[in-house]
């Protein structure tokens, strides 16, 4: 057993896997379901050994048919278990879209609240491995178009832990969307406590700062970073907020930053029109543009199919987060 | 009863003999030189992704018989509607190994102008469809295309391959129930290589056999060695003739192995045991196919030494064609999105170009999966 005290260094890869291992351990309901999660590990190795601690029964590797993952993980849900589906990509969830919008985001409303459905479905998503049209998209947006709902993106191995974690002790159905670039890139401290969560619906202040607001999340928050230790250099403080929970979105955090500073930018890999970067600009204009000294501006992937050989020029990076906060600095 | 396993060879579990189709010679040694040519193509592949020259391949090692013998029963107005593991089937469709690898490197030459990952091919004049990565989504096409040949008239059919993993998904169900209810001219070519990534076909069907789903569906299901190419063929010619007499589709199931990995970032030592692969090893399609036209005297040991000699040939320098084209310009991102660029995309296009190179980010190394 792991000290209940203090932290360990370890990937986002790594505290993923630790998450389901010890909700696994705390809780035999708590099943893992999806393509290649059992023998092989998953594709990025997320599910590594749990097949081998906790057997074929609870880990399984299931036929290839994503509506069949998440439709069986509904029904098992229904019957009284945690089921945490993979899809191997978020990419592939398409097929299990009526499942999920149809189904499991709208059980526990149209039963009058008698049948639930705390389902988790894991996800790697993102651009940033040269993956093309199928390995690459960030579909966030149409999970929090879908009320019923919770839509988490963690960007460190901390969140990932603890809002994992979160998720599976939860009681409403999660998108759990894992940035897949950053998966063994990013380190950090993990606190060793299994009963460690982070709550679902809070966002993070990734870095303080008085001038600008980069709103952000998943990968794209460690670019924004890295935007911000550039504007240091050139005197602009930016303030990296990390949403971490896209739905429940935590309006007081994203509000209380953009007041504080007067000046928003929201940064997201996905395509621009009706992204979610358009919900939180659509939201500060409507609640507090008596105290913004500038337009909000997104950051967004262009409005195509995310490209194969041109991602590097598709991607937004530092430099274009940058432009958007000169473009709000001299307004 | 489960389907039988047909085959001409007679051996690999074969239960029921087929004769020796009716192919001239030539035709026996283009079937013969298109494997080859299939090998070493994704010999080459292989190579320029271990070498970090491209970024991804998708081998089809083992299944070279599957599908040289299946696109040769094709005729040139036929459709293919195919996954992506079916370069030698774009092979034998006439595609050149200098437009596959086009792709490969995501080139200015490619037809897909860069835009898909390695191995996604398209190549319209050939009446071979854009490949996807999703699982499935072709078969249902393919139906479509075909109900289309008859609204039209024409007396055409279509041909989609799919693997074994593809038989869950829900387009095999609904493209062969489509199939099955209009009398399609469409034959389903299922290559079941047992094993999709990590899952064996045992773990993606309940199914003795694949080709007894055909059943439900009211149309034959036929079961092939699927690594004999002459029994490929016949099957196949068979079941493609019948579609285009109004008889309806065919699901095919051509019994093979995946003998590399399904990509090149996937290791099988992690999941299949090793003693698996060898033994099929034994009955790889092409040494098969060689030790009957030797056996036959179609060709001499000489003959097809020259042929796998000429195949690398041409692999080798296809690549080195493909390597020296210009990647896809910056604008190439934003066009093709519509039949007509809207102003927020000229929009975009244009704040892309005000930003210049500086803005791009690093390319990063080799794609994981």
């Amino acid at each position: 057993m792991t000290a209940n005290t203090g932290t360990t260094v370890m990937t986002l890869l790594q505290a993923l896997n630790l998450a389901l291992m010890e909700e696994m351990e705390r809780n035999k309901d708590v099943v893992v379901l999806g393509e290649d999660v059992a023998r092989n590990g998953g594709v990025f190795r997320t599910t590594e050994g749990l097949m081998a601690k906790f057997g074929e029964a609870r880990v399984i590797d299931t036929p290839l048919a994503e509506s069949g993952i998440i439709g069986a993980a509904i029904g098992m849900a229904m019957y009284g278990l945690r089921p945490v589906a993979e899809i191997q990509f978020s990419d592939f969830i398409f097929p299990a879209m009526d499942q999920i919008v149809s189904e499991m985001a709208k059980l526990r409303y149209r039963s009058g609240g008698e049948f639930t459905c705390p389902v988790v479905v894991r996800t790697p998503s993102g651009g940033g491995i040269r993956g093309g049209h199928y390995h690459s998209q960030s579909p966030e947006a149409y999970f929090c178009h879908t009320p019923g709902l919770m839509v988490l993106a963690p960007s460190t191995p901390e969140d990932a832990k603890g809002l994992l974690k979160s998720a599976i002790r939860g009681n409403d159905p999660v998108i759990f969307f894992e940035p897949k670039r950053i998966y063994r890139t990013v380190k950090g401290e993990v606190p060793n406590d299994p009963d460690f969560t982070v709550p679902i619906g809070k966002a993070r202040i990734a870095r303080a700062g008085k001038d600008v607001t980069v709103i952000s999340w998943g990968a794209m928050v460690h670019t924004c970073l890295e935007a911000a230790e550039k504007a240091a250099r050139n005197g602009v403080d930016i303030e990296v907020v990390d949403l971490r929970s896209l739905v429940p979105l935590d309006e007081e955090a994203v509000l209380n930053s953009a007041k504080k500073t007067g000046r928003v930018v929201v940064a997201s890999e996905a395509t621009r029109t009706c992204g979610f970067a358009s919900e939180i600009s659509a939201f500060l204009a409507e609640e507090i543009i008596e105290y913004l000294e500038a337009p909000i501006v997104r950051v967004t992937g262009y409005d195509t199919p995310f490209p194969y050989a041109l991602e590097h020029v598709y991607m937004p990076g530092p430099n274009r987060v940058l432009d958007a906060v000169q473009r709000v600095m001299t307004f | 009863m489960p389907a039988e396993l047909l085959g001409v060879f007679g051996t690999g579990g074969v239960t029921k003999k087929l004769p020796v189709p009716e192919l001239g010679r030539d035709e026996l040694l283009q079937l013969h030189r298109n494997m080859v040519r299939t090998r070493k193509l994704d010999e080459r592949g292989m190579k320029l992704q271990r070498q970090g020259r491209i970024g991804f391949y998708v081998p089809s090692f083992g299944e070279e018989a599957a599908q040289i013998g299946s696109a040769a029963a094709l005729k040139k107005n036929d459709w293919v509607s195919p996954s992506y593991r079916q370069q030698g089937v774009a092979l034998v469709r006439g595609v050149n190994a200098t437009e596959m690898l086009d792709n490969c490197f995501g080139n200015s030459g490619d037809a897909a102008k860069g835009r898909q990952m390695p191995v996604h091919y398209t190549f319209r004049s050939h009446n071979f469809i854009s490949i996807g990565s999703p699982i499935g989504t072709q078969i249902a096409h393919a139906t479509g295309v075909a109900m289309a040949m008859r609204i039209r008239g024409d007396a055409n059919v279509c041909l989609t391959y799919l693997g074994d993993g593809a038989t869950s998904s829900n387009d095999f169900h609904t493209g062969l129930n489509f199939a099955g209810v209009f009398k399609s001219p469409c034959v389903f070519v299922c290559i079941n290589n047992q094993y999709a990534i990590s899952l064996n076909v045992a773990g993606q069907s309940g199914s003795t056999t694949i080709a007894d789903k055909a059943r439900a569906y009211g149309m034959p299901g036929v079961r092939v060695d699927g690594n004999d190419v002459l029994a490929v063929y016949a099957t196949t010619l068979a079941a493609v003739e019948a579609a285009r007499q109004g008889d309806g589709p065919t699901l095919l199931e051509l019994f093979s192995f995946r003998m590399g990995p399904h990509s090149s970032s996937d290791d099988p030592s992690r999941y299949r045991p090793k003693v698996e692969e060898d033994e099929w090893r034994a009955k790889d399609p092409i040494q098969r196919f060689e030790k009957w036209l030797l056996e036959n005297k179609h060709m001499t040991a000489a003959d097809m030494a020259a042929v796998h000699e000429q195949a690398e040939t041409e692999m080798a320098e296809a690549a080195k064609l493909s390597e020296t084209k210009e990647a896809p310009s910056k604008d190439s991102l934003f066009e093709d999105v519509y039949a007509a660029m809207p102003a927020s995309l000229k929009r975009q296009q244009a704040a892309l170009h005000a930003e210049g190179d500086a803005h791009a980010q690093d390319r990063n190394a080799a794609f994981p999966l």
